[in-house]
């Protein structure tokens, strides 16, 4: 697992970050709707992870917040300003797209100074302002390369540079590692959180990822179809969902039958409390995180371990319940280590609140 | 980790068709044989009657070798102003050709990529690049000769009289027109996959960057598309070169261009000792075009690199 | 609403529509003028009597049955020809490969007009062999399509792994022609229709060599018979460039359609 988002209070850094307001935003394409009234509002110096399935409308929101796809209806306030109909090459928004935006025909400084060619800065601090650009991405020594010379991973880097060589208000990131390996990812996503928080631009952040928007965000949207189903710190996301959909998308879950009354729910031979949101009578079938079970070998006892993976310093197990349900257990590689397939086993549950749907 | 790695797979060949092992990247002889009947073929109907136009270009009649051919293709009158005429022809429409194709490759590839205008548009270009000079000869007869479409409304309306407003048809300028017919649809060929390799993110970021369009042209689509403009202005200009039937269709009457020249070299047996002349007209244009050709090819792979 | 798209879009619209109709409208006029041309009556009457004797014309029937004839034989000649030799570079000897694409596009530095000129020998060789029809032709129409099939094959080739799907069909004991037949031919079916089709639209339209050889192809006879009666030979020429025409879109179509179906296979996954 990631270590938790950086804990700096936005705006900390050099106040550069404005306040942005994305106001019930409208969109649709024929007969789908890509947004339907989605409304963020992001404090100065923040970065927002956007998360949710392909085709939820969170690219759909970044590009009308750069102004590269109209609105139906709704409006964006940048600083206080009704930006709505203001032209995205008046924006001054930085954007960094999924892959091959770097212009082939330049090379990587080029590439970095072409927003200060257009704000008609001269060369001799063009070529100053690019190789500074550069050197904080850490390309200094790549700066007279062309894109199809670098990674995939040194070519974001210089999409990041070429993004702040212009000092935008907002800076705004498609699926920028989405293209990468996996190990490149790792690496790329902290240097990104690093820098924006040196920079403190307000950022908007876009994603399949869990792993990555909950590692990247001061706070995480979860979209689906079109509309925001939660927006919270990524702490409060993972342990309280406010919906259905983000408690499901959101980090493993076990669904486990069980009955739900008075606010709680008897499940797994004990009663867990139930959180906002969640179907609260009757047969329902309980949502539980796997680091919230517990094993226990307990020779006699009815469920029985099926499978063990493991993962370094944890283990999964899965264990099999008298019902057939499966159960998946995440405990510390220690504690699983005697449990074999076939060892009979105790499941306890943490007392931690969890969510309930419909069966 | 003390895991047996697999043996790699034996890669001895069982079938009975082909000898030796199959190993990748072996070179036994025998994997030669399945290029063979190719270069056979190549050989025979490619290689053997260029190297006739060569060795004949340098040989008198009756064989002996000799540079008068060479020396009268490259001095006498005819030949030269021959030469100046097909030049100036191709310069002309190979230029007409690439920016007209150019701009109607511009309105296609920006426009609906799955709507029906482009297939239309790109199968209509196909036809009529490939399609022979003949047929566009005759189109060009109908629409412009002495009993043409325009030829008659301009008649009938203004009353000018065809002999005026038709004569040019068959001579330099005919040709030139009609050339430029068929170089727009073969520079939307060629010129159109250019278009498609732009990507769509460039365009973003250049207007997210602060671009506009003219920018994003100057700096960007417009460096990025010039080797390919320039590479299908090659290739025009080599095609307009060599074209032959539109202008046997056309002109009746003597022989203004290199590929005329040629043909009256080859079927005319009344002047004596003209037919390796014509291998030497023959061999000056394949040095031209083998010269455009390679160009051409190596503007290709600059751009290539790029595209990555 | 945002407005942030509309005027630029708009212009560049007007603009896409006023090239496509100016320099279409070049374009089509002498179609037009065809169509014209060819239906002319006596006394200002629209009539289809030039079409109408296309049929009873022996030399341009000749010339079409030869042209057709010549067409079909040559996109036969030039898949046996480039399939299996392509695949055997790919699989084989990928060090020919350079080799064989610089011979196919070698045609393209050596124009129709001079290959005719050291042809002649050859072609008497093939006569002596082969009669004097003018169906003999496929050996060089062959050449002159190698080009144009090379590149339409060469991108069906590499959008398939050839040398993995070789191996397998190999492993499981087929023998080449089989491999070739059964398991490249049917992956690479977008890249033979293309260059089919191509083949048939260049030998339909083909004359320097037809002519400068004395064989009645086609093209030769409508530019023989145009001396004489101009509206046939138009009627003719109309018919042949929308033949062609029907024919390419088809397959384009087909071939996107095609395309498509895949595409969304994959999705499915």
């Amino acid at each position: 697992m990631s270590e938790p988002a950086a804990t700096t209070a936005p705006g900390d850094a050099r106040g550069r970050g404005v306040a942005v307001q994305m106001l019930d935003m409208k969109r649709s394409y024929g007969s789908v709707q890509a947004l339907v009234g989605l409304s963020i509002e992001m404090a100065p110096g923040e970065l927002v992870a956007l998360l949710g399935p392909s085709g939820c409308g969170k690219t759909t929101a970044l590009r009308a917040l750069a102004g590269l796809d109209d609105l139906d209806s709704g409006r964006i306030l940048v600083d206080g300003r009704d930006i709505s109909n203001v032209p995205a090459n008046k924006r001054d928004m930085g954007m960094v797209f999924q892959a091959y935006s770097l212009f082939p025909n330049m090379t990587a400084r080029d590439n970095v100074a072409y927003g200060l060619l257009l704000r008609g800065v001269d060369t001799a601090t063009r070529r100053r302002r690019a190789g500074e650009m550069l050197e904080l991405v850490g390309l200094e020594t790549q700066v007279d390369k062309y894109p199809h010379q670098m990674s995939g991973g040194q070519q974001q880097r210089v999409a990041l540079a070429r993004a702040l060589a212009i000092e935008p208000t907002v800076l705004l990131l498609d699926e920028p590692l989405s293209a990468l390996d996996a190990k490149v990812r790792r690496q790329l996503r902290e240097e990104i959180r690093r820098i924006q928080i040196m920079v403190g631009t307000t950022t908007l952040f876009v994603t399949h990822d869990q792993e990555e928007a909950l590692a990247l965000g001061d706070r995480v949207g979860v979209m689906s179809a079109g509309r925001l189903e939660q927006i919270a710190r990524p702490t409060e996301l993972y342990d309280r969902p406010a919906t259905r959909f983000v408690a499901e998308f959101v980090g493993l879950t076990n669904r486990v039958a069980g009955t739900a009354r008075d606010g709680r729910v008897a499940v797994l031979g004990t009663s867990l409390p139930l959180l906002e949101g969640s179907d609260a009578t009757g047969s329902v079938t309980a949502l539980i995180r796997p680091e919230s079970v517990r094993l226990s070998a307990e020779p006699g006892a009815a469920n029985h371990v099926v499978a063990v993976s493991f993962l370094g310093s944890l283990s999964r197990a899965q264990v099999q319940l008298p019902s057939g349900e499966l159960v998946v257990a995440q405990m510390a590689a220690a504690d699983v280590a005697d449990l074999a397939p076939g060892t009979a086993v105790r499941v306890t549950v943490l007392p931690a609140p969890v969510f309930a749907v419909a069966p | 980790m003390d895991a047996v790695a697999p043996a790699a797979p034996d890669r001895s060949d069982t079938g009975a068709s082909s000898g030796g092992t199959g190993a990748r990247g072996s070179r036994h002889l025998g994997d030669y044989a399945g290029v063979v009947p190719f270069f056979v073929y190549i050989g025979l109907f490619l290689l053997l009657p260029t190297l006739i136009v060569v060795v004949g270009a340098f040989q008198a009649n009756d064989g002996s070798p000799t540079l008068s051919n060479v020396e009268s293709v490259l001095t006498e009158q005819a030949f030269l102003a021959a030469f100046g005429r097909s030049i100036w022809l191709s310069v002309v429409t190979a230029l007409l050709g690439a920016v007209l194709g150019g701009l109607l490759a511009w309105a296609v590839a920006s426009g609906d990529p799955n709507g029906r205008l482009r297939p239309i548009i790109v199968a209509a270009s196909g036809v009529l690049a490939q399609f022979g000079g003949v047929m566009l000869a005759f189109a060009f007869l109908a629409t412009f000769g002495f009993n043409g479409l325009v030829t008659l409304l301009l008649r009938d309306s203004l009353g000018v009289d065809p002999q005026e407003s038709a004569g040019w048809l068959y001579g330099m300028n005919g040709l030139a027109v009609v050339y430029t017919y068929f170089q727009i649809p073969l520079m939307l060929i060629v010129f159109l996959p250019a278009f498609d390799a732009l990507r769509r993110e460039w365009r973003d970021a250049s207007e997210s960057l602060g671009g506009s369009s003219w920018t994003y042209w100057r700096h960007i689509a417009g460096p990025i598309l010039a080797p390919s403009f320039l590479g299908a202005l090659l290739l025009l200009f080599a095609n307009a070169l060599s074209a032959y039937a539109t202008a046997a269709a056309l002109i009746s009457q003597g022989s203004p261009i290199v590929p005329l020249q040629i043909s009256t070299a080859l079927t005319s047996e009344v002047v004596l000792g003209q037919a390796n002349v014509g291998k030497a007209l023959a061999l000056a244009m394949i040095l031209v075009v083998a010269v455009v050709m390679t160009l051409y090819a190596l503007i290709q792979r600059r751009a290539s690199r790029w595209a990555k | 609403m945002t407005a942030t798209r509309g005027s630029g879009q708009t212009r560049q619209r007007v603009a896409r529509a006023a090239i496509i109709l100016l320099i279409g409208g070049y374009l089509l006029l002498p179609m037009f003028a065809m169509l014209d041309f060819s239906t002319r009556g006596p006394g200002g009457s629209r009539t289809l009597d030039s079409f109408i004797a296309i049929g009873s014309n022996r030399d341009l029937l000749e010339g079409i049955f030869n042209s057709l004839a010549t067409a079909v034989l040559t996109v036969m000649g030039m898949l046996l020809l480039l399939v299996p030799t392509m695949t055997w570079t790919i699989v084989r000897v990928p060090r020919m490969r350079r080799v064989v694409e610089f011979l196919c596009l070698l045609p393209l530095a050596i124009p129709a007009i001079v290959l005719v000129v050291g042809i002649a020998p050859v072609y008497r060789g093939v006569t002596f062999l082969f009669g004097g029809s003018a169906l003999t032709l496929v050996f060089i129409d062959i050449i002159l399509v190698l080009p144009f099939a090379y590149r339409a094959l060469d991108g069906a080739l590499r959008s398939i792994d050839v040398a993995t799907l070789a191996d397998a069909g190999r492993s499981l004991g087929a023998s080449w022609p089989r491999v070739i037949r059964q398991i490249i031919v049917p992956n690479i079916r977008p890249g033979i229709l293309s260059a089919s089709v191509l083949a048939v639209a260049l030998v339909l339209g083909e004359f320097t060599i037809s002519s400068l050889l004395n064989f009645d192809t086609l093209q030769v006879t409508i530019n023989l018979i145009g001396k004489r009666d101009a509206f046939i030979s138009v009627a003719v020429c109309l018919a042949a460039l929308t033949f062609a025409f029907v024919l390419i879109y088809a397959i384009a179509a087909f071939g996107s359609a095609d395309q498509r179906r895949r595409q969304v296979a994959k999705e499915d996954e």
